[in-house]
């Protein structure tokens, strides 16, 4: 046995487990979800804790404003991204755009035209990416593959450029002023404080994880499942593939326009340079680093994507350097992603004749 | 009459691959179309099927016109399809592929295990195969996968686009003693082959196929007997 499928081995059993976690009685299970929760919510003063401060700590940046302004986006965007990719695999390198949408949409609102309060311009801002999604999967969905990523990659490029040459949007300046969200009792939402961010922002993600949890597990996932795996076989199974890939598109395109909003009312200022393709091209890095179509990849492979190059920002513009050794690492030992989707490996059907 | 294709047309950009087809499929029958490669056999169930637009002609099923109909609307009508070069879903269980089949028809428990028992009496090898993945079955299992999946479904009428290809030849026997045992379980089946002997002994009708055209049709003893169609298709 070579090197290489030892060191598989060893991670499959780490990430695949040996069956242990599926063993332990509920309650057991329960409890330890439950305190990976709260040792997720104590994430700001991770970089306190012995060991795991040196291993987690950013030098030269606030740790905190990493979580909420990185690796809060990143985790954001790779669970919504992972719905387009991941379940219904439809390639969309112009991921960014709605992103670019639900964070131009709360500026917008809470800024430059209105004076709204976020809680109001949050679900308008996602409407607008869900939207926007429409918008853009309707005439492009009929396409595949290839020509659906163009496409796409195109989109993400227009709605900044757009920005950047609108007034209205603030024009390469952007927006600034954006309304922080309200305080909730002890929680005061400032600049100075980014940790009510990351409680807000990781409430969130356990919400979106909670309901895109339900509906993998739906008919609806079913069927997204279906149209990636062989999207004639899944008409031929009686499959709306058109509906089912323009739902996948709304709600990837619903989940970038609450990251767009969250980091808006985060950061609040707001300009096109915040929009770039690179940030569509780093979700989808982040989506395959951690497994497409497994959830819980995409949230490491969000966090990995969001952090590392803050980890390593002491070597300078070396550390795109590490970043790509080891994004490089990663897919030649684990090809399916860091916690691959089940099923992801048994590959396409083999084209040989039957050896009986 | 269960299915009526009339005077079909198709073209694959300037091309024209299907240069006015017809044919009908009874109620209760298997009716086969044989030709050589490119004659138009897949190009025919694609259409009946609905994954392949038509230009010109009709396709009635049931007396109902389907001719523009989205092919998973057919589906609900009872056409459904086993796509050639065995159309499964490679990372999704054995289970799980079966259980697709049922996507149209939703709901009762009871039921899908009833299908789902029927499927592994005609291929007890999937059986065997449940908790596997698709992508990881062999040629002749993924085949059978693909059959099974679409009985899944309950279909009226069953569109099977060679079934043996690829199979060794005792596996190809088997195949075909199914094909004849689901139709006597009374669903009507459409059959593309280019292994004509075997495809001409199991049904009851077949139309021959020849760059677009139809040449010949007549029961399956007729152009088993036919000189022409033994010489061009048959070995002689």
């Amino acid at each position: 046995m070579n090197l290489t499928q030892q060191f598989r081995d060893i991670t499959r059993s780490v990430t695949h487990g040996p069956g242990v976690f599926s063993k332990l009685p509920k309650s057991a299970r329960w409890s330890l979800v439950g305190m990976l929760i709260i040792a997720f919510y104590f994430m700001p003063y991770w970089p306190n804790v012995p060991v795991l401060g040196w291993i987690v700590n950013t030098p030269g940046t606030s740790f905190e404003n990493v979580l909420t302004d990185q690796i809060m986006v990143f985790v954001l965007m790779a669970l919504g991204l992972n719905v387009v990719v991941g379940f219904a695999g439809l390639l969309d390198l112009g991921y960014v755009g709605f992103y670019a949408v639900g964070a131009y949409t709360t500026a917008i609102l809470t800024s430059q035209h209105a004076s709204w309060p976020w809680l109001a311009a949050l679900p308008v801002s996602v409407l607008a990416a869900m939207a926007a999604g429409v918008i853009l999967g309707t005439p492009t969905l009929r396409l595949r593959g290839d020509y659906l990523a163009i496409v796409t990659l195109g989109f993400g490029e227009i709605i900044r450029i757009t920005a950047n040459n609108t007034n209205w949007l603030g024009g390469p300046r952007g927006i600034n002023n954006i309304k922080h969200p309200p305080n909730i009792g002890p929680l005061k939402f400032t600049v100075l404080d980014a940790k009510p961010y990351w409680y807000l922002g990781f409430t969130i993600i356990l919400l979106v994880l909670f309901v895109l949890h339900r509906l993998e597990h739906s008919r609806v996932g079913r069927a997204w499942s279906a149209v990636r795996e062989d999207e004639d076989a899944a008409e031929l199974m009686g499959v709306d593939t058109f509906k089912f890939k323009l739902w996948a598109f709304a709600i990837g395109a619903a989940v970038g326009g609450l990251a767009g909003s969250l980091y808006a009312t985060k950061v609040a200022f707001i300009n096109p340079d915040g929009f770039l393709l690179q940030l569509s091209i780093l979700f989808l890095a982040a989506v395959v680093l951690g497994g497409t179509g497994n959830m819980y990849g995409a949230i490491v492979g969000g966090f990995l994507v969001a952090w590392v190059p803050e980890r390593f920002r002491n070597f300078d513009t070396r550390r795109y350097f590490v970043f790509g050794c080891i994004l490089v690492l990663v897919m030649v030992f684990r090809p399916q992603g860091i916690i691959p989707r089940r099923g992801s490996a048994a590959g396409p059907a083999p084209v040989e004749g039957d050896a009986q | 009459m269960l299915l009526e294709v009339n005077d079909l047309h198709v073209f694959y950009g300037r091309i024209e691959a299907l240069k006015g087809i017809s044919f009908t499929v009874n109620q209760g029958e298997i009716v086969t179309l044989i030709g050589a490669n490119g004659a138009g056999k897949t190009t025919t169930m694609r259409t009946v099927s609905g994954v392949r637009p038509v230009t010109q002609g009709s396709i009635i099923f049931e007396g109902q016109d389907i001719t523009k109909m989205p092919p998973h609307e057919r589906v609900k009508l009872g056409i459904c399809q086993a796509p050639e070069g065995r159309g499964i879903f490679p990372g999704m269980t054995v289970r799980e592929n079966l259980e697709m089949g049922t996507y149209v028809r939703g709901g009762n428990a009871a039921e899908k295990a009833s299908d789902l028992e029927h499927v592994f009496t005609l291929f007890p090898r999937l059986r065997e195969r449940i908790t596997q993945f698709g992508g990881t079955l062999s040629g002749g299992e993924q085949q059978m996968l693909a059959i099974g999946r679409a009985l899944m479904s309950r279909p009226r009428l069953l569109l099977l686009d060679e079934p043996s290809m690829g199979l060794a030849p005792m596996l190809i026997a088997q195949i075909f003693q199914i094909i004849k045992q689901i139709n006597s379980e009374g669903i009507s089946v459409l059959l593309v082959e280019q292994n004509a002997t075997q495809a001409l002994r199991t049904a009851q009708r077949g139309y021959v196929l020849e760059t677009g055209h139809v040449v010949k049709e007549g029961s399956g003893q007729l152009l088993l007997d036919d000189p022409a169609v033994r010489a061009a298709y048959l070995g002689g």
